[in-house]
């Protein structure tokens, strides 16, 4: 029995009434019919939506006529949204006019749900009587009889008003002894979990078939009339389109219909086999397309078996819904909102695709892209369109690789998600279109984004630190930044997180000091730690290939310089191509010195580094702010000294003397005072000066130019950045040996905090680099990735040199005065977001490894930059 | 910050009785971010200095502006507030100080020697840091015409790095004869402008304070609306999430819409931004249908205009700034507007490089001075995004012909029009990009000039009218061609 065919129940019929799991229940009857009795006994309280509860909503009274129109504005909008998201839906209201169900119904094909229609059809007497009982409210008696007159006049024309089922209860008896029943759609086989070996078009190709099966394990060896099976159970999943063009539709057929007979076998409707059965069914049909061929195949065979293949057609349900909601099939793909529905729109784009009727120089449909678009949870498998070879398009993937045109027949096994191709013997049937595609497009990946997959609120499903979500504000902040400055998204597979400083020292002179650093691991249950030397130059993150031509097939895209290197914030770091082309090339150089391209069997990576000298990318920023604070604050001073000193030597003239004709003894004092604050704001100022000078030197071109790299963040199939730091220092410690001039290593201390030697041997070091003026260090667990009781452990905390913060917190900082105060820090937000950064950086890159869609990555690099945004202690 | 104020006119001592400071007194008070001292180096009766000298707390002038509790304040977007020159360099700051140590002599009043107010002394101001945006000439400018001799010498960045050059400070020495009230009041007013900085806690009630300085002699200055112009440009202090990444240079914080006063002033001479918008908007109407897309609007010039023709029936003006978003529902009024016109038209935040649900199935997309803004390598991008995914049936594309910029007077040989323009195109450049876009997408083409065309070099702007798949009937919608 087909599954689109309605039913219409009589009065008094037996047996259950039936209503789709996911549908519109439209209840129909005059007030007192017993139809909020009756939902409230089948249905959820919440599953039911009525009109006196809508009137209530909108006017505090259930009763009141007057709010009859936003009244029912709103049930139509509440039930609206729960068809929308696919939720059972039952409507308690009159009903009785055709014009008010055909709202209801609209809302139902709007969302491609089925709309079951039950009527309370009791005796006009039963109603009043039952209204008079009611203490809450009652309908005057002349409504009542319009409403039963209405009901009848109109109640045999539901059928056409397209309700899919129409049930009627006559009497008080069937009322009560009605049993409700929630039937699956006939799409809805999620609790098949498989294994399958899902099938492409097969197009009558029946040794193509036989091979494949046998490729995948079946046994193919059967005597006549038995099924092919797989020794392990597995079942195969035909997407339809078996018929028509090749040689053998009416064998293929035969043995399709044996397997799902027996069970070893599922199949969908194709559209082919739709016309077929049109054809069978003696409709008026073209016998184009490849049908002549199947017709006279048939034409062979007895009419017995002709008549099965009807039968069999007519069984078919146009998609399935498999494996727990995660595998849906169908002939020609289906987008997300149509899964699981019913309706002929439904079927008409499992079947033939979303086409609007415009169609290619071939004069074939032109499809609408649904599957770049596609951002559902649940696989699609699908065929109908010929490809040159099967390729994921984000999470979906057609398999008709064009047997009958002389491609090959393809299926993927699930769960593995392996494919399994045979070639065709040979090419049975011209191709209306040419398979192969245009070169350029081969390997591609898609390039376009949606502005919806990153403006506004939106969640990020993260391996490492869950489901983290990115307000609108942020992602506003962001799409500027990343839109207007940002290099290409195709080569921005990461960007770096931030890092949260050690919590504040109480020692008299630090305001950092790496006693907090171990102090917070040790908290966490982390022992084994690595301290790096922390380079002062500006953020680097270097995404790069072997050559264009390995950039082209990895990102999609090419340069002169076949990579990018770019700044914390995803621009450029270099404005000018040729200066990143050399520093690339170079890198590539001692890449391949090292033998690290077949190492990691990578012809791409990404690195993650520190690139010097600080005035290569913040010039701007040390002209105009620090060498200009330093100026003004050295003049300043020595003038202030200079009128001291001499408004001072007024009174040491006649010191002693109380003299009117100079300053008195306090105020004395006072000068003596302001003279001596002046000269230690001098000392900072220079210490400050020193501090910014040591991280400045003159490039020209590359000449001048470090790099300290501190990660092999990812490489093909793997994201490394998951390796212990002792791996990625190793291997870039060769780099460094390879081209030192480019390179600049990067000290380090090993720190095992149950070993105190250590621990005093890595805060000695840390003292003597940065009274030289080192930046600092950062603390790391050797391990990288930790997660700990309270979820992931910090990936690093940096720990900064007293002099060296003279440049965050201002020249003057160390005036004890000034540090006291400036001791109450709030790392709280800064750790926060340290932390969810680092995780969607991992994930972004995971992702890319994973060769997921553009848009999987973007989204994570995306909230990266996003949480950037949120403001924050910029000297943290 | 430090000024010194030295008389040499006999007897030098009347300074003390001016400024209401005894010469043999340090006098210190609390001033907003510090405490300030008056001294007297010098108290000879030739020569008198009193120097005020203000020690900036530079952990009080971090914290964030109206309010007390960093926690709660906003956090600034850079290291700027805590790592800056307001401590040491002459500013407004200094004025609040001068204004609170010798407000009795900028009044102009002395009880005990009133005959002393309205004396010229000859005197010597000193001021050994002023950051002075246009060094030393806008210095002389600025106090040469109250009949100071100035010297000014400018400071070095870093003397370590010759390369870097000189700073905007100037070491500043004022001479001449003027009245101690007349001298004081000059810095008050000209010192802050000379610095054209953000101005940490001077309340707008203060502005129409400082001003008042000014009533006795700025009328007659030469440069009186400059000046008044740099005063009242009190820079915003609130800064939005964006500056955070601004990474220090200048792009997004100090942030002018694209369509911006640089590119303006260079094409202002041809009015050539009305030229374009008349243009514009007669060919959104030539075209034909209801529904318009103005992507890249900026503040919102173009969307003024079509929201006044009743030919469009719905209107949505896309950018990807916030800000120029907020600027163009000021400028449109949308607040104030009837209810039937606010319900034609949208903005929305959205980019060119992404597509975009909401601008498909447009009429007309207008494209105005927008795509010099893209890095080439994104056309690609872009063109599928507008053409080939939102595929309006005709989209308008405007943008500068380079081959024209000779013809500016004020831009430099080479220069393009706009610091953010990515690339400026020749004509030829322009009809190569637009015949690959027809290719691929299924458009044809015309071109328009904007502005006065010049024989050799073209028009200033050169437009695009895209229609798809059919010919192209034309209408006459471009004014200058």
């Amino acid at each position: 029995m087909s599954p689109r065919r309605t039913r219409t129940r009589g009065r008094g019929q037996e047996g259950p009434i039936q209503v789709p799991e996911l549908g519109l229940v439209v209840l129909c009857g005059a007030s007192g019919s017993g139809k909020s009795t009756f939902a409230h006994q089948h249905f959820l309280a919440t599953e039911v939506v009525s009109s006196d509860q809508c009137r209530a909503l909108v006017s505090d009274d259930q009763t009141d006529q007057s709010v009859t129109q936003p009244a029912f504005e709103l049930l139509h909008d509440i039930v609206d949204k729960r068809l929308q998201v696919g939720r059972m839906t039952v409507v308690d209201a009159t009903n009785t006019k055709p014009e008010d169900r055909r709202a209801l119904i609209e809302l139902a094909r709007r969302w491609d749900v089925l709309a079951t229609a039950i009527v309370f059809d009791l005796p006009v007497q039963v109603c009043l009587e039952r209204n008079e009982l009611r203490t809450d409210r009652q309908t005057p008696e002349h409504a009542i009889r319009r409403q039963h007159q209405t009901l009848r006049r109109t109640s045999s024309s539901l059928r056409k008003e397209k309700f899919s089922r129409v049930y009627t209860i006559g009497s008080v008896e069937t009322l009560d002894a009605a049993v409700l029943e929630r039937t699956k759609s006939w799409n809805d086989r999620s609790e098949d979990c498989g294994p399958f070996d899902i099938i492409g078009d097969i197009h009558g190709c029946h040794d193509e078939m036989i091979g494949l099966l046998a490729e995948l394990g079946y046994t193919t060896d059967v005597g006549p009339g038995d099924a092919m099976s797989h020794p392990e159970g597995r079942r195969a999943l035909f997407l339809g389109d078996l018929v028509d063009r090749g040689p053998g539709s009416d064998k293929v057929l035969a043995d399709v219909m044996t397997m799902v007979e027996a069970g070893t076998g599922l199949c969908i409707l194709g559209n082919h086999e739709q016309k077929l059965a049109r054809y069978l069914a003696g409709r008026k049909v073209k016998t184009t397309h490849g049908l002549a061929e199947t017709v006279e195949q048939l034409d062979s065979r007895t009419p017995e078996f002709r008549e099965q293949v009807a039968t069999f057609i007519d069984s078919l349900v146009s998609h399935y819904i498999l494996d727990e909601g995660r595998l849906v099939v169908a002939h020609a793909g289906l987008p997300e909102r149509y899964q699981g529905r019913a309706s002929g729109r439904v079927r008409s784009i499992a079947l033939y695709g979303d086409t609007d009727g415009e169609t290619d120089e071939f004069g074939l449909p032109i499809r609408y892209p649904w599957a770049e678009e596609y951002r559902g949870t649940a696989t699609v498998v699908y065929g109908h369109t010929p490809v040159p070879s099967a390729e994921w398009i984000n999470n979906t993937i057609c398999l008709d690789t064009g047997s009958v045109f002389g491609g090959e027949l393809t299926a993927l096994r699930w769960p593995e998600r392996e494919l399994v191709a045979v070639p065709a013997a040979r090419q049975y049937y011209e191709p209306i279109r040419p398979l192969e595609p245009e070169p350029e497009a081969v390997n591609r990946p898609p390039l376009l984004l949606d502005v919806g997959d990153v403006l506004g609120k939106h969640h990020v499903e993260t391996s490492l630190g869950g489901r983290l979500t990115i307000d609108a504000e942020r992602s506003s902040a962001a799409l500027e930044v990343i839109s207007r400055f940002a290099t290409d998204p195709r080569w921005l597979v990461h960007l770096p997180p931030t890092m949260a400083p050690v919590a504040t020292s109480s020692r008299p002179d630090y305001l950092e000091h790496p006693d907090q650093a171990f102090e917070y691991y040790r908290d966490e249950g982390v022992t084994d730690l690595v301290c790096q030397e922390k380079h002062m130059g500006s953020r680097a993150v270097l995404i790069f290939a072997r050559d264009a031509d390995a950039a082209m097939a990895r990102f999609g895209i090419t340069n002169e310089a076949a990579g990018v290197i770019v700044t914390r914030t995803g621009r450029p770091f270099f404005a000018d191509e040729a200066i990143t082309k050399s520093l690339l090339d170079r890198v590539r150089d001692a890449v391949t010195a090292t033998g690290l391209w077949d190492t990691l069997s990578t012809n791409w990576m990404v690195l993650d580094a520190e690139l010097l000298p600080w005035s290569a990318k913040a010039k701007q920023l040390l002209q105009t702010q620090y060498a200009a604070t330093g100026a003004a604050a050295t003049a300043m001073l020595k003038a202030a000294s200079e009128v001291l000193t001499k408004a001072a030597s007024r009174g040491s003239e006649t010191a002693g003397l109380e003299d009117p004709e100079s300053p008195g003894l306090e105020d004395q004092d006072q000068l003596t005072e302001l003279l001596a604050r002046t000269a230690s704001r001098q000392q900072h100022v220079a210490g400050y000066i020193d501090a910014y000078r040591q991280y400045c030197w003159d490039t020209d071109g590359v000449t001048g130019i470090e790099i300290a790299p501190f990660q092999i963040l990812a490489a093909e199939g793997e994201t490394l950045a998951r390796r212990p730091h002792a791996w990625h220092l190793e291997m870039i410690d060769a780099l460094v040996d390879a081209d030192p001039q480019l390179f600049r290593r990067t000290g380090r201390r090993v720190v095992d905090l149950n070993d105190e030697a250590t621990v005093a041997d890595a805060i000695s070091w840390w003292v003597e680099a940065t009274n030289a003026g080192g930046e600092g260090m950062v603390v790391k667990p050797a391990e990288a990735i930790v997660s700990g009781e309270k979820g992931l452990v910090l990936p690093g905390v940096k720990c900064r040199g007293r002099e060296y913060l003279r440049i965050i917190y201002g020249p003057e900082y160390l005036e004890p005065a000034n540090l006291e105060r400036l001791r109450s820090r709030f790392l709280g937000r800064k750790s926060s977001l340290a932390r969810r950064e680092f995780v969607l950086g991992i994930e972004a890159l995971d992702r890319f490894v994973a060769h997921e869609h553009l848009y999987r990555t973007h989204e994570c690099v995306f909230g990266v930059l996003a949480l950037e945004s949120v403001p924050v202690d910029p000297r943290l | 910050m430090l000024v010194s104020i030295t008389s040499t006119t006999p007897d030098a001592g009347d300074l003390g009785f001016l400024l209401h400071k005894h010469p043999n007194r340090v006098r210190s008070v609390d001033v907003a971010g510090g405490r300030a001292h008056v001294f007297y180096p010098e108290a000879t009766p030739e020569r008198t200095t009193a120097t005020l000298l203000v020690e900036v707390d530079p952990v009080r002038l971090s914290r964030p502006v109206g309010s007390k509790k960093s926690k709660s304040g906003p956090a600034p977007a850079n290291l700027e507030p805590y790592v800056n020159d307001r401590p040491y360099v002459a500013s407004s700051m200094l004025c609040v100080a001068i204004g609170r140590l010798f407000g009795t002599a900028l009044a102009g009043r002395c009880d005990t020697r009133p005959d002393l107010v309205d004396t010229p002394l000859d005197l010597e101001l000193a001021v050994p840091v002023v950051a002075a945006r246009g060094g030393v000439d806008a210095v002389k400018r600025l106090f040469g015409p109250l009949g100071w001799s100035v010297e000014a010498e400018v400071l070095p960045l870093d003397p370590a790095f010759e390369s870097w050059g000189d700073s905007r400070y100037v070491s500043l020495v004022l001479k001449g004869a003027q009245t101690v009230k007349d001298a004081l009041a000059h810095l008050f007013v000209l010192l802050p402008v000379l610095d054209d900085a953000k101005h940490y806690w001077v309340g707008e009630s203060e502005v129409d304070k400082l001003l008042r300085r000014g009533g006795a002699w700025l009328p007659k200055h030469p440069d009186r609306e400059f000046i008044a112009r740099r005063y009242l440009r009190f820079a915003s202090l609130s800064r939005d999430a964006l500056a955070r990444l601004a990474e220090g240079d200048a792009d997004i914080d100090g942030q002018d819409d694209r369509h911006n006063a640089g590119e303006e002033e260079i094409e202002r001479p041809i009015s050539l931004n009305q030229q374009r918008l008349t243009a514009v908007t007669e060919a959104v109407l030539a075209a034909g249908g209801g529904r318009v897309v103005d992507l890249g609007c900026g503040e919102g010039r173009l969307l003024e205009r079509l929201i006044a023709e009743p030919q469009v029936m719905e209107l949505m003006g896309v950018d990807v700034s916030l800000w120029s978003l907020d600027k163009a529902e000021r400028r449109l009024r949308l607040e104030n507007m009837s209810e039937r016109r606010r319900e034609k038209i949208r903005l929305v935040q959205g980019a060119l490089t992404y597509t975009d649900a909401r601008i498909r199935g447009a009429d007309v997309a207008t494209i105005v001075e927008v795509i010099e803004h893209l890095d080439a390598e994104r056309l690609d991008v872009f063109a599928r995004v507008v053409f080939g995914d939102a595929a309006p049936s005709t989209v308008i594309v405007t943008t500068p012909n380079r081959e024209y910029n000779v013809n500016f007077e004020g831009l430099e040989p080479g220069r393009l029009r706009h610091g953010d323009h990515r690339f400026e195109w020749t004509r030829a450049e322009f009809a190569a990009w637009v015949e690959s876009v027809n290719q691929e997408f299924g458009y044809t083409a015309e071109f328009f000039g904007i502005g006065p065309e010049h024989p050799e070099t073209g028009p200033p702007t050169q437009m695009s009218i895209f229609r798809r798949g059919v010919a192209y009937e034309p209408s006459n919608p471009g004014a200058g061609s």
